[in-house]
């Protein structure tokens, strides 16, 4: 048996039934990570000891007959914003050496408690902004089905270990689309649950009104698994929601006759790949095969959402990452470098202010330089009414929109990107272009809504392409459902990158 | 109102002050941290207020009830809708690079605290634009004289709940200015709201101050506003506006710079020296920008939940004095001291007030002699050894006449001293009540030896029986002066 | 939409991150471009929309008033750059720098 050609879903019951020990499965796994993620630079940090000796601790279990986790031997990638009590957390960035959290976030936690057994950390755009994977202090991921073209991102890693097989599922986060959209570029399965569904404790944050966690596998089945285990309500995050866990896996069965999926005329705009448009259309008739009907919606202010977005979340972004000023973790400017002056010649008023202003100026990224910039002016002093309040405001009028439209229809169906993956260092020279690489997912993040994307074809050079189905608040059993369903009736998340199988 | 108190300067001092309390709270604002003061350095920090990376807040319950209290009490009004803004600026007492704070929508506004003078020299109604709740800061420690040595970072205050309370500028010297916050500090103390003890830091006091200068062409000059810190003591607070006042009384006379000329500027009070000196102005310092933090939901209140917090609150200090005045008839000035002493005092004054069923002797003792005590012994009522019932018992005996209250003083010192019972102490001083007969017997005794002073009173000269009481006691110290002058007094007018 | 370079160094002095000649320079360009991008919401009439500032509709998420374990002084310092054991260390607050 090659576990690495197994389900999530079966992995789990061949270890209970005992068909496969979970260190034989997480050896399994390593041994990929070892051949493979050389070339695709999925990982960070790869647990090997820990996860082994995790993996031998529940067989042990095992063997005394005693009671297993819902996950037990279950190999989890981790995306590596997320904290870790025993492995270093970087968020991808040169701001965070040296940071060993003592604590686990409340993901990892109920991973765990689940005995799963997290076998690394996985890499990521550098505290999860962009939409390639190319803004890591610790270089690209490159995308399985083309090693010369970007994986998406933020959870870049996350979805390039899950499509090299390197493990069954991974951990994301999603503040604008980053589960999502790495999720239709690299052909698998990936959930942004509803927000406050997962708890965001120990997730490093970047947009806190946005940022949620989700699972990312290979096929809904497994996504629902692992969202059984996650989600739920954390008392010590203000913002998780308190509704109960539906058993996600149970709820999978019942078919989707009379299923409303809307459609965007909007989504069809100029921009949108035509070999995108036909898997996108391709997918529509497959609902409709299996009894959904189809109907037309109108999100009139989905074209405010990437500018929206983009306000709000610098904004917030600025304020989250101040914490990150050298005083009491992460990386600190030695005092005794070249430059003794501020931006634009400006004098430091104390040793303290130059070094925070030169461990902030060595430790992030341009990207992350950017946002903090924006988000830094877009509330200051004089411009908070027209920016920053003014996206509260059409953040308001988008997520009406999604109410709307859910009074008609039950999901909204569409594509997750308007390209498959495009080449490394494409868009790296221009930042607005990198922006609308999120276009149809950050709306769903503004609204607070949960989304699911899945492969619905391939191009015609062999690049996967995505299709994005957007519910109402805690509509994941319908999400899941649906793209099971489909995942049913076709075999587009079973195909493997031929490079690396 | 009564009239300000005249003042020699020819200005009018123009102060409004900002407060900031630590809560009486088991944990800090937004983790479960002990607040308490005086632990090692960073030994009650956690993720959350070390502003670890993927920490979140939660709002403490206990927290939110107890700014509720201090709000209502100074007659405030709670708003249904309240919610957390981040304050951002850059300091490491700050892990997080900003304060969770309030801004647009504090909790409560529009208040108000009445300082009456016991003595009549004002009666000020200040004022309250609005109380807000906030994480307090971490501690610097800096060595100011090595200049370049590192700063010692300690974060166990970090989070600790804070009530902010910023005043009109209706206070209108620095006399009323001190006064007025030992009346707040009394109520908050009373609520149980804060310690208020400034030597730890839960009472911070920061004030803005300038003058109204009356000019012969009947305007009247304004000078700049100078917001004063690093005030220790209320008695520094009264100390650094007496000398900020008189400094801008010079400035305006040597440069006429008026209020709008000049930005604000922050004067830090230099307790030794007794002066106030200019601080660093900060140029971007003042942009914090506010905005609501995402990781806290808004927080309603409804009616019931007002009027439960009300009803838990007891009578204020404003309440207490009336009442106490009025249910065991004590002068005003005797209420005010004994309700200035805390609820404690109040409560063992009630205590023995009851017992011995009279409010005027209790006051007496509590002022004269358990509160001299307490002083001198540096001690606090809870600690103090003769409970009520103890003095109540000891009161009594005076008043039924077993002795007289200097005679009762010295049982009062000995039972502090040996900690035995009222009882005991008499007993062993030999303090035994004298019989009637023995009195009478002993007073016929001294109107055969003083045949001077019977003719006196037969005279009508009543006060002459006096002359007799020092022999009395002479020849048994327990005797009741009182008793022994009107015994005299009715043998000899039978006679 | 052109912003200020001197602007621009004021927000990064805001914002605690020296910016190089080249960087200050890049970032005015790429700021300036991307301002007015999201000036596209200028377009829309927000007059008589409420800010939403968050999508949840929740409201009162309070905790008890009870202590917590903390963590060791050795633990909440792990990571800290520079420390005494006892307390976290940064350079000097007050005081000067020899700043160009």
């Amino acid at each position: 048996m090659q576990p690495a050609e197994l389900s999530a879903v079966d992995l789990v019951a061949a270890i209970r039934q005992g068909d496969l020990t979970a260190v034989q499965c997480t050896e399994a796994f390593l041994e990929r990570v070892a051949r493979l993620d050389g070339s695709i630079n999925a990982f960070l940090k790869v647990d090997r000891e820990g996860a082994l000796a995790t993996a031998a601790a529940i067989d042990a279990r095992r063997k005394a007959g005693k009671p297993l986790g819902a996950l037990a031997g279950l190999p989890v990638a981790v995306k590596d914003a997320l904290c870790t009590r025993d492995l270093p957390t970087t968020c991808a960035s040169k701001m965070l050496a040296g940071f060993r959290p003592p604590y686990d976030a409340d993901t990892v936690a109920r991973l765990r408690a689940a005995d799963a057994v997290i076998v690394g950390k996985t890499n990521m755009d550098e505290f999860a902004m962009g939409g390639s994977n190319e803004n890591s202090a610790f270089g690209p991921v490159k995308n399985p089905w083309d090693l010369a073209r970007a994986p998406g991102g933020s959870s870049g890693g996350s979805a390039a270990c899950v499509a090299a097989d390197m493990a069954p599922v991974a951990i994301g986060s999603d503040t604008g689309g980053s589960i999502r959209q790495p999720a239709g570029l690299c052909g698998i399965t990936g959930l942004k649950p509803t927000y406050g569904r997962v708890s965001r404790r120990g997730l490093v944050a970047f947009a806190s009104s946005l940022d949620q966690i989700g699972p990312m596998a290979r096929s809904a089945a497994d996504c629902a698994l692992v969202l059984e285990t996650i989600a739920g309500h954390d008392p010590l995050d203000s913002t998780s929601l308190a509704a109960d866990v539906p058993r996600y896996t149970e709820l999978l069965e019942q078919p989707l006759t009379g299923l409303r999926i809307g459609r965007v005329a909007d989504h069809y705009a100029a921009g949108l790949d035509p070999e995108v448009k036909r898997g996108v259309d391709e997918a529509f008739a497959v609902f409709e095969a299996a009894g959904a009907t189809i109907h037309e919606v109108e999100l009139p202010h989905a074209k405010y959402g990437v500018p929206t977005y983009y306000l709000i979340a610098p904004c917030e972004a600025s304020s989250n990452l101040a914490r990150f000023d050298g005083a009491h973790y992460g990386h600190r400017s030695n005092p005794e470098g070249s430059h003794r002056a501020g931006s634009g010649g400006q004098a430091f008023e104390s040793p303290l202010v130059e070094m925070y202003c030169r461990s902030r100026g060595e430790g992030f990224g341009p990207e992350v330089k950017r946002r903090i910039m924006l988000g830094t002016y877009a509330l200051s002093a004089g411009y908070y009414d027209a920016y920053y309040a003014k996206a509260l405001k059409v953040r308001r009028l988008i997520r009406q929109d999604y109410l709307d439209a859910f009074e008609r229809v039950d999901l909204i169906g569409g594509p997750v990107s308007a390209t498959p993956a495009f080449k490394l260092g494409e868009k790296t020279g221009d930042p607005l272009a990198m922006y609308l690489v999120d276009l149809y997912t950050v709306a769903t993040n503004l609204a607070g809504v949960g989304g699911i994307s899945f492969p619905c074809g391939f191009t015609r050079g062999g690049l996967p392409v995505g299709f994005q189905l957007q519910g109402p608040a805690l509509a994941e059993p319908l999400l899941l459902r649906a793209a099971d369903r489909f995942q049913r009736l076709t075999d587009w998340h079973l195909r493997r990158p031929k490079q690396i199988a | 109102m009564t009239k300000p108190a005249a003042t020699p300067e020819p200005y009018t001092t123009v102060i409004g002050l900002e407060v900031h309390v630590q809560l009486q709270t088991n944990t800090k604002l937004f983790c479960g941290c002990s607040t308490k003061f005086g632990a090692p350095p960073n030994t009650q920090v956690c993720p959350v207020c070390l502003g670890l990376p993927g920490s979140l807040p939660v709002m403490n319950r206990a927290a939110f009830q107890l700014a509720m209290k201090a709000a209502l009490a100074l007659e405030c009004r709670i708003a249904p809708f309240t919610k957390w803004d981040r304050k951002n600026y850059f300091y490491p007492d700050l892990p997080k690079g900003y304060q969770i704070s309030q801004f647009d929508l504090p909790f409560s506004s529009d208040g108000w605290l009445e300082v009456v003078d016991p003595k009549g020299a004002f009666a000020r109604k200040v004022g309250i634009i609005r109380v807000h709740l906030e994480e307090d800061a971490g501690k610097s420690m800096h060595d100011e004289a090595a200049g370049t040595a590192d700063t010692r970072i300690d974060l166990n205050r970090a989070g600790t709940p804070l009530c902010e309370i910023v005043t009109q500028p209706d206070l209108r010297s620095p006399q009323e200015a001190r006064a007025w916050l030992n009346e707040l500090k009394l109520l908050l103390v009373y609520l149980g709201v804060s310690d208020c003890n400034m030597q730890e830091g839960s009472l911070r006091v920061d004030a803005n101050v300038n003058l109204h200068i009356p000019c012969p062409d009947g305007s009247v000059a304004k000078t700049p506003i100078v917001e004063i810190k690093n005030m220790n003591s209320f008695r520094s607070v009264e100390r650094a506006l007496i000398y900020e006042a008189a400094r801008q009384y010079d400035e305006w006379q040597a440069t006429g710079a008026e209020l709008g000329t000049t930005p604000k500027q922050t004067r830090g009070w230099d307790d030794p020296a007794g002066v106030t000196r200019a601080q660093r102005h900060k140029e971007e310092s003042s942009d914090y920008r506010y905005f609501p933090d995402p990781d806290l939901v808004p927080v309603t209140v409804s009616e019931a939940e007002i009027a439960a917090v009300r009803a838990s609150m007891g009578a204020p200090p404003t309440v207490l004095r009336t009442t106490l005045a009025e249910r065991w008839k004590i002068s005003a000035y005797d209420a005010d001291v004994l309700v200035n002493q805390g609820r404690e005092i109040v409560a063992y004054f009630e205590e023995v007030a009851t017992r011995v069923g009279e409010g005027k002797v209790a006051s007496n003792w509590l002022q004269q002699d358990v509160l001299r005590t307490l002083n001198e012994r540096g001690e606090a009522i809870a600690a103090f050894p003769i409970r009520p019932d103890a003095l109540a018992d000891l009161i009594g005996r005076v008043q039924q006449g077993d002795f007289d209250t200097s005679r009762g003083r010295e049982i009062f010192a000995e039972v502090l001293a040996s900690g035995r019972s009222v009882a005991d102490v008499v007993a062993s001083l030999g303090i035994a009540a004298v019989g009637d007969d023995e009195l009478i017997a002993l007073c016929r005794e001294l109107i055969t030896a003083n045949p001077k002073i019977v003719a006196d009173v037969q005279g009508g000269k009543e006060q002459a029986a006096a002359g007799l009481i020092g022999q009395a006691k002479k020849k048994n110290p327990n005797v009741n002066p009182a008793k022994v002058r009107q015994t005299c007094i009715d043998l000899i007018k039978a006679m | 939409m052109t912003l200020a370079r001197k602007d621009v160094a004021k927000v990064a002095m805001l914002a605690r991150l020296a910016l190089s000649d080249a960087e200050l320079d890049t970032m005015t360009s790429e700021l300036s471009k991307i301002v007015g991008f999201v000036s596209l919401l200028e377009e829309l009439d927000t007059s008589a929309v409420a800010p939403l500032a968050h999508p949840l509709d929740t409201q009162n998420a309070f905790r008890d008033d009870v202590p917590r374990p903390s963590l060791t002084t050795a633990e909440a310092l792990q990571s800290a750059p520079h420390h005494d054991g006892e307390c976290f260390l940064v350079p000097a607050v007050l005081g000067e720098t020899g700043a160009a």
